[in-house]
Order: structure tokens, then sequence, then C-alpha cells
């Protein structure tokens, strides 16, 4: 470990301009992230998008072709020792070893993680109610995704790493990981950095998002300040009028007649100015759910 | 103390806690030093980020409605202070707002409308409380 031990409170993960391509196919296009310490990450973004290839760049699975990846403050590629030690992941397809019960993966997960709480993971087991003498091949999806939660987190790691945790699951599971969520980042400085395409998850946990798409960074923001200024309004003009005139801010439109609807980047006061400068009234000023904020981003 | 999140119509998480909680208070359901749940619990029981009930528990604190004391918790002021009332007229005021909104909309003259709700007023006995 060449590099030297990082002073105040740097972000947990700084990924800058890397850019990734398999093949001919650019699976990241020209990224720039910063994790902030505390807090939980979300990553939103379809299938495909390059969440889970942004994902094994943070975990050191793979090497940045371009620019550079800081997990901690060192690289993950040339310190795996010092980054993985500190993170505890859960990946999408959920691979476990097959052949070994459950309490043989968690007396082997713990040889790996000098951080590793045995109280904690019993805790976990039992609130989780996983056999331990059940094969890791014979688990229902469910408690295959709760094991894997409980390994991930009973080293209690400084970053915690889901990626799609929710996918395919029931309520009753997802309920359960969402509250791991939340019971980390309650633990005073801990981070926890999720992907997910369930928007209604993030909008519920996150603290801050980055929209993906197509291997680009669209949008990275507090979700607070993403919620703040994204709005629908719908404008009344004087007249009936063939298409919506042109609204600063203005990301899409639809209606007919003197009522147009737009959503729109920009601030509830901000849009009441720009409309009356078009000579319209607002008649209607909504808040966006983040799925529909995603929607109208990710539309060219 | 019962409160229903929905993330998906679009209202933030902070303000559907903070609205919940301002109804419960002026409804009565919840009253003068009742305690609410931590920060930390409600988060848990609602599965919602704990900056987002901190911050709903911020605005209820300076709208007057809660207070945080010394031992720690945060507990529902006595509504008898002037920013609580203020705070129990706005939520009223709103309500009206529409009320008339909605009688001018059905051509009901002002005077049949106040008629209205004094034939109702006498009609529904005082609630008992909810619970």
């Amino acid at each position: 470990m060449s590099e030297p031990f990082p002073s105040a409170t740097p972000p947990i993960v700084e990924i800058h301009r890397v850019t990734r391509r398999f093949g001919d196919k650019t699976a990241l296009d020209d990224v720039s992230l910063t994790v902030p310490r505390g807090g939980v990450f979300g990553l939103i973004g379809g299938n495909g998008a390059g969440k889970t290839t942004l994902i094994k760049h943070i975990l050191g699975m793979l090497k940045d072709q371009t620019g550079s990846v800081s997990v901690f403050g060192l690289d993950p590629v040339k310190n795996p020792v010092g980054t993985l030690g500190r993170i505890g992941y859960l990946s999408e397809d959920r691979d476990l070893p097959n052949w070994m019960r459950v309490s043989e993966l968690m007396r082997y997960t713990q040889a790996f993680f000098p951080t590793w709480d045995e109280k904690f993971a019993e805790e976990l087991r039992v609130a989780f109610d996983l056999d331990p003498l059940a094969k890791v091949k014979n688990l229902s999806r469910g408690q295959r995704a709760r094991t894997g939660l409980l390994v991930a987190l009973a080293h209690r790691p400084e970053l915690l790493v889901l990626d799609e945790p929710s996918s395919g699951l029931d309520p009753v599971v997802r309920r359960d990981i969402l509250g791991a969520i939340i019971r980390t980042i309650a633990d005073e400085g801990r981070t926890v950095l999720f992907s997910s395409h369930l928007l209604d998850e993030v909008e519920r946990v996150a603290d801050r998002v980055a929209i993906i798409h197509q291997g680009r960074v669209l949008l990275t923001a507090p979700l607070d300040e993403v919620k703040d200024t994204h709005r629908r309004v719908t404008l009344r003009f004087g007249q009936a009028l063939e298409r919506a005139p042109s609204l600063v801010g203005a990301l899409s439109s639809t209606g007919q007649g003197e009522e147009w609807t737009y959503v729109c980047s920009g601030e509830s006061e901000q849009l009441r100015r720009a409309a009356e400068a078009i000579g319209a009234q607002v008649v209607g000023d909504d808040a966006l759910s983040l799925d529909e904020i995603f929607v109208t981003r990710i539309r060219p | 103390m019962q409160i229903h999140i929905s993330a998906n119509d679009g209202v933030p998480i902070y303000v559907q806690i903070v609205n919940q909680v301002k109804y419960q208070v002026a409804s009565g359901r919840l009253k003068a030093g009742d305690e609410l749940p931590p920060i930390r619990v409600l988060a848990e029981r609602l599965i919602v980020n704990p900056n987002t009930v901190a911050r709903a528990y911020r605005e209820l604190e300076s709208a007057g409605l809660v207070e945080k004391r010394r031992t720690a918790g945060t507990y529902v002021s006595d509504q008898g202070s002037p920013l609580a009332r203020r705070e129990r007229v706005r939520i009223l005021t709103e309500r009206v707002d529409a009320l008339i909104a909605e009688a001018r909309q059905m051509d009901i003259p002002k005077d049949d409308l106040l008629k209205l709700i004094e034939n109702r007023h006498a009609v529904l006995k005082p609630a008992s409380p909810e619970e």
C-alpha cells in the first residue's frame, strides 16, 4: 500500500472520467462520480445502462482503461486488501458457493474479514430465519438474497455496495434489504451505494442519486435537490395553439388548445416567471416522482 | 402514530410526514406531551432515509408543533401556543379555500354556503376522539 492514508474526510468513492469499452460496445462513457461519506447513494438506470460495470470498477474487478477510480482514497485494483476488506458487497446474481451450508459460508466469509462481528452475524441469521444447516444450493431465492446480505453486512463494512438488491424478490425480502440499508447508515459514518431500477425504493432510502443512461451520467445530485428542481406545470394561454410554445427549462410537453403541460427542470418561482414571459398563466404546478423524472430525463 | 408513505405521487416524503403529523395534531389524535418515535425507529418502520425523518421533525419544530426536550426525544407541543393555533387555522384555511372554489364552480351563492355550514354544524355531534 504505497498510497498515503487520506486525511480529513475525503469522498468514499471518486470516479474521474472513466471510459470502458467491451469490444466495440461502450459500457461507460466518460463517467465522473463522487460518493460522499455517510448516507445512501442510489444509482439509477435501466438494464444495460452501465450500473454493474461501474460497480465492478469500484470493487476493483475491472481496471480503468482511461480515467481513475479511487475508493477510500486508494486504487481498488492496486490495493484490493485495503479496499475490499472495508466493503460489503451483494451482487445482482447473488453468486454464493452452492456446495456450502449457511453456517459454513458464515465461517468461510469470516476468515476474510478481521472486522467480522460474530454476535451481529448470528443476530442477522436469526432475524432472517436462515437454517444454519441448509445447503446454499437448496435455498429459495429470497433466503439466498438474505444469506448474501448477511455475509455482506456482518463485518460492518464502511461501504455497503448492493447491485440491484431487490430484483426478482418478493416484498417481504425487499423490506429486509431496505431495512438493512437504513440500519447501516443509521450507524454513524457508514455509506451505502446501491443500484436499482425500482425508483420508489430509491426515493424512499436514497440521499443522493445519479441517473445513468447508455453509459453516461445524465444527472447526479442530492435527491431533495432533484425533487425541488423538477416540476410539472400546466400553462393556460389566452388562445388555442397548434403546438406547445417553447418554455425555458422544459424537458417535454403535452397538451392541446389553450392548456399545455410541461415537465420542467427549474424551481416553481423561476417557472412562473418564464410562463409569464410567454404570456401564459400557471394553472397547475406539481412535484414529480423520481420515476417520472427518470423517464423524462432518459428520453432523447 | 400511524403514518403512510407513498413514493409514487410526487409529494416529497418529508412533506408527507409533516402533513400527516400536523393533521393528527390538529385533529386531536396526537395530544400535547405525546412523544414522537425516535428518528431511527420511525425511519426503520416507514423504510425511509433517517435524514428524511430528521428533516420532517425539524420542519415540525420550526412550525411550533413539536419541541425537543433536554432529555432527548421529540414531543407534541402545547396546542394553546400561538404558533400551533396559527398552524391549525392555516390547515383549515386551505380546506375553506377549496370549498369556496368548488361552491363558485357550482354557482352556489355565499349565503347558501354559510347556511349549509350552519346546518351541518348542527347535525354533526362533536366528534369523539378516534382510537
